[in-house]
């Protein structure tokens, strides 16, 4: 129904409050609620600056944290479009018109090569922005190309996951990317070459169940939600509140099941190193002067 | 006896008919004679029509029937001097996967399996087929004695899933299937595993990356259980019918989709009337594909393996 009040006043005040606080400026963080201003948010790796909470954030941005400029991406492979022309309130096909169009990635994992402090590597990043991070053929695939580049370069791997896990719209295909992506470990291991993990918020189902878990050297952001079942299904099952700091990534550090949790500013200093020890190889000078992990928070022994 | 499912109820109502007249006393006669062929004649038909015609939500009901073969049946009926083998030796025993070792047409192997139970403290007992991490070790364990030893390696599939439990996650659940999944990748024997019931997701992949996977003929195999799904994707369980036929989920479109090997014939109305059938055309199948994979070598095995499960979905589909 036509009124001035709908049509006229409440327009104004939308733009009124548009103009005064512009969305885009300011980030509300989700962990403590506070704003942060972009620019800052930025310098600090969307790292929250009141609560330290560790924010999502796509491929872009992971290699631009991790690599020297002037880094290649890696051309995802050719795969069949929505192989059981799945459709549930919405076709496949539109989910994923979507996801290109939000994300600007044909599908959920972004490869690059490059180098980081000299050393020679491939990463595979997962976007969770992209209908969750979830794995299907196009993710699967991109995984057994960057293993595949790693081996033809004779450089390790990174895994930054971040997924709800299988990517049910192409069903049991979704499913044969835990065998798949699990040869391209294979492949690495055959090589001799390191695979390092770096879990991600969130990183659940079968992802984690498969090449996730399945580093030489696992790593998490602080933080970050890690499982093979999501909180709401185990809470359906077991019908109780989970404890805090159920399935997060310092709940895995006490159980054994990481290696190490490493704040965002010292994950490059952190695999440099690791990738330096593994392969012998040194890292360029300006590696050795950039603050090592030990500055950032002290969880890891000293550079030097 | 038998228990029905929804759908079979016309069938159930003819078979009770059946019944009836041949507990009538003084059944004999022509006219009964006669009586009791037709409405056996039309029971039979009716039977085939029904199976011939299941819908992918009816197989996952006819999967799912409780009183379908277990790993238990299996080994009772396939395997000749059995050694049941326990434990992680980590953690514990689980009983949602056992295993152990004996002779299969005279050949040692080694059987892994889900078991589910038949009977509520049974199913209790075995966690409804639903490991935890200690079960995908045992497995691991065995699978890895069996390649040090040669003997091929058998799995049969039956489960919901890997248990989704605050204990599970605790000892590494995604981990524990992770590692599973290798391991089966790696082996340097022959493996065939093969989804008897329901092959639930990533609790059902960490025992079915083999040289050869086949499933029984009203079996399912899948990334999430329809209800699951329907409740994501639809926001309603309601939708589970829908969401079974999206899934593409039958042994008959996963054949077509390039992921299963082989549809291992079920006796007419399910593995559930006639288990002694079912059983006895699972041994045959997998001692069949055993003999095909007993001249390769270990390597040739892994290969053939990795590049089985590198194809998948890489080839045009007819599905």
């Amino acid at each position: 129904m036509a009124n001035w009040l709908n049509d006229v006043v409440r327009p104004k005040i939308r733009a009124a409050l548009r103009r005064e606080t512009p969305d885009h400026l300011w980030k509300k963080c989700p962990a403590c609620g506070q704003m942060v201003f972009h620019r800052e948010l930025a310098d600090n790796l969307h790292v929250c600056t009141h609560c330290g909470h560790h924010m999502r954030i796509g491929p872009e941005a992971r290699f631009d944290l991790l690599l020297e400029p002037g880094y290649t991406l890696v051309d995802p492979p050719e795969v069949q479009a929505d192989p059981l022309k799945f459709r549930d309130e919405r076709r496949y096909t539109d989910r994923l018109k979507s996801a290109r169009t939000k994300t600007g990635q044909s599908d959920a994992v972004a490869v690059a090569y490059g180098t980081m402090d000299g050393l020679g590597v491939v990463i595979a990043v997962q976007n969770f922005a992209f209908m969750g991070g979830s794995m299907g053929l196009a993710a699967g695939e991109a995984l057994v190309n960057a293993a595949t580049k790693a081996v033809d370069h004779g450089v390790p791997l990174i895994a930054v996951t971040a997924a709800g896990g299988a990517r049910m719209q192409e069903g049991i295909l979704s499913l044969m990317q835990m065998p798949r992506t699990t040869v391209a470990v294979e492949m690495l291991r055959d090589a001799g070459l390191p695979y390092i993990v770096v879990l991600t918020d969130p990183t659940t189902g079968g992802v984690t169940a498969s090449f996730a878990m399945l580093g030489d050297i696992q790593i998490a952001e602080p933080g970050a939600l890690i499982g093979f079942a999501g909180p709401r299904v185990i809470e359906q099952t077991i019908r109780e509140r989970l404890p805090e700091g159920f399935q997060r990534a310092e709940y895995l550090l006490a159980h054994g099941m990481i290696d190490a949790v490493v704040p965002r500013k010292a994950m490059k200093a952190t695999l440099v190193r690791m990738i330096s020890l593994l392969t012998n190889r040194r890292a360029t000078p300006a590696a050795l002067a950039a603050p090592g992990p030990a500055a950032a928070n002290g969880s890891t022994p000293p550079a030097r | 006896m038998v228990s029905f499912l929804d759908f079979e109820k016309p069938i159930a109502e003819l078979e009770a008919k059946v019944k009836e007249l041949r507990a009538m006393p003084g059944a004999a006669g022509a006219s009964i004679d006669d009586e009791l062929a037709r409405l056996e004649g039309k029971t039979d038909l009716l039977l085939r029509q029904t199976y011939a015609r299941l819908t992918p939500w009816q197989k996952t009901l006819v999967a799912r029937h409780q009183n379908r073969p277990r790993f238990g049946d299996y080994v009772a009926q396939l395997v000749t001097d059995f050694v049941p083998l326990s434990g992680d030796r980590a953690f514990a025993d689980d009983q949602a996967i056992l295993g152990g070792m004996g002779r299969l047409k005279g050949r040692p192997v080694m059987i892994i399996g889900h078991e589910k139970g038949n009977d509520t403290a049974s199913r209790i007992r075995h966690n409804f087929g639903m490991a935890k991490p200690e079960g995908y070790r045992k497995a691991m364990r065995l699978m890895a004695l069996a390649d040090r030893f040669q003997l091929p390696v058998i799995t049969l599939i039956d489960t919901p899933g890997a248990y989704p439990g605050v204990d599970a996650e605790a000892r590494g659940q995604s981990e524990a299937i992770a590692r599973s999944t290798e391991t089966c990748l790696r082996l340097g024997v022959p493996l065939v595993a093969v989804i008897v019931g329901e092959g639930g997701s990533g609790g059902a992949v960490a025992l079915a990356a083999g040289n050869r996977v086949m499933m029984l003929e009203h079996a399912v195999y899948s990334v999430i259980s329809p209800e699951g799904c329907a409740s994501i994707l639809w926001q309603t369980a309601e939708k589970a019918q829908d969401a079974a036929a999206a899934l593409k989920l039958t042994a008959q479109d996963l054949i077509k989709l390039g992921v299963i090997d082989q549809v291992i014939p079920e006796p007419m109305g399910g593995a559930q009337r006639d288990p002694k059938a079912a059983i006895a055309s699972v041994g045959y199948a997998v001692s069949s594909a055993l003999d095909e994979l007993a001249g390769q070598g270990a390597a040739a095995l892994r290969a053939g393996r990795r590049q089985k499960f590198l194809d998948i979905g890489r080839l045009p589909l007819t599905a």
